[in-house]
């Protein structure tokens, strides 16, 4: 079985230059800054809050801190693992005053081990994504994801969703680099034992599997 | 190599971040164990099925909207002056 291929981030390269010019009062630099990774950042702070109107201000605010603190990046790291650390945290305090009944922290290491053990050894159906509308699947994704604690959430859609490095989403998420991959490792888990009950084989009556991919469904 | 051991090694497997003696290592155990095989197949499913959904892909009009209230932002900072932290 093939490594799972890496998502190719556009190329970086006039990116110090774009920060400079807009630490320099250039407006217009940091707009493409915002036209970079706008999408991006609305991703991550939806996955975060599960809420559109929360993931909006994210946004908002998440780039106005950004150009107010431009001074302090240093350009030791990507601007994009700084912003995402800045967004992250905004999200998470978004989510803390909406759920204050519940302690969100990222540091929370929840103890799950036993959740993460496959239970739900069915192989899935060849294209089991297309059992579903576009609609449905969203739904059925949105949920699932839903269900996982904040901290596994934050680390998957980095990792995963968003295509970071350990390294990076060690560094936006101030974490260690194991912690990364115990979370990591934990949500995967989670997430695909949660989706095997939308996407196992179907067995039909006489216990030959149908669904197949024959285009009889 | 038993199957927790399997799983423990997991996301660095599909990650491809582990060396060539754990990689064979793993390979043969998958060449066996049914139940590894399909936790692992899955699990790459379940990435790449997140990864290209498209869940909460920001609208055109959204997007202009925000970005047009983050520049007139960041315009009225610059003529406030710089912020002192």
């Amino acid at each position: 079985m093939s490594a799972i291929q890496p998502k190719v981030s556009e190329p970086v390269s006039d990116e110090l230059a774009l920060v400079q010019a807009a630490k320099g009062g250039d407006v217009g630099a940091f707009e493409e800054l915002v036209r970079r990774y706008d999408r991006n950042v609305f991703r991550i702070a939806q996955h975060i809050t599960q809420n559109r109107e929360d993931a909006e201000d994210v946004v908002q605010d998440a780039f106005l801190k950004a150009y107010g603190n431009l001074n302090q990046f240093q350009g030791q790291s990507k601007f994009y693992t700084w912003l995402v650390r800045i967004a992250v945290n905004e999200a998470l305090m978004k989510l803390r005053r909406r759920r204050p009944e519940r302690m969100v922290s990222l540091d929370e290491d929840v103890k799950t081990e036993e959740d993460s053990l496959p239970r739900e050894v069915a192989d899935w159906s060849p294209n089991p994504e297309q059992q579903y509308s576009q609609a449905e699947l969203r739904e059925i994704l949105s949920r699932t994801i839903q269900g996982l604690p904040a901290s596994f959430r934050t680390v998957f859609v980095l990792r995963d969703v968003e295509g970071l490095s350990t390294e990076e989403t060690a560094e936006a998420l101030d974490l260690s680099i194991p912690a990364v991959k115990s979370r990591l490792l934990r949500a995967r888990l989670q997430l695909r034992e949660r989706l095997s009950r939308y996407f196992r084989r179907r067995e039909s009556a006489d216990g030959r599997p149908n669904n197949d991919g024959d285009g009889n469904q | 190599m038993k199957c927790a051991d399997f799983l423990q090694e997991l996301t660095n497997y599909l990650d491809g971040a582990i060396d060539d003696h754990t990689k064979a290592e793993l390979e043969d155990h998958l060449a066996w164990c049914h139940n590894c095989y399909v936790v692992c197949d899955t699990t790459k499913k379940t990435i790449e099925i997140y990864r290209d959904s498209k869940l909460y892909e920001l609208p055109e009009d959204l997007r202009t909207r925000l970005r047009t209230a983050i520049v007139s932002k960041c315009q009225a900072k610059k003529k406030a002056g710089p912020e002192r932290v």
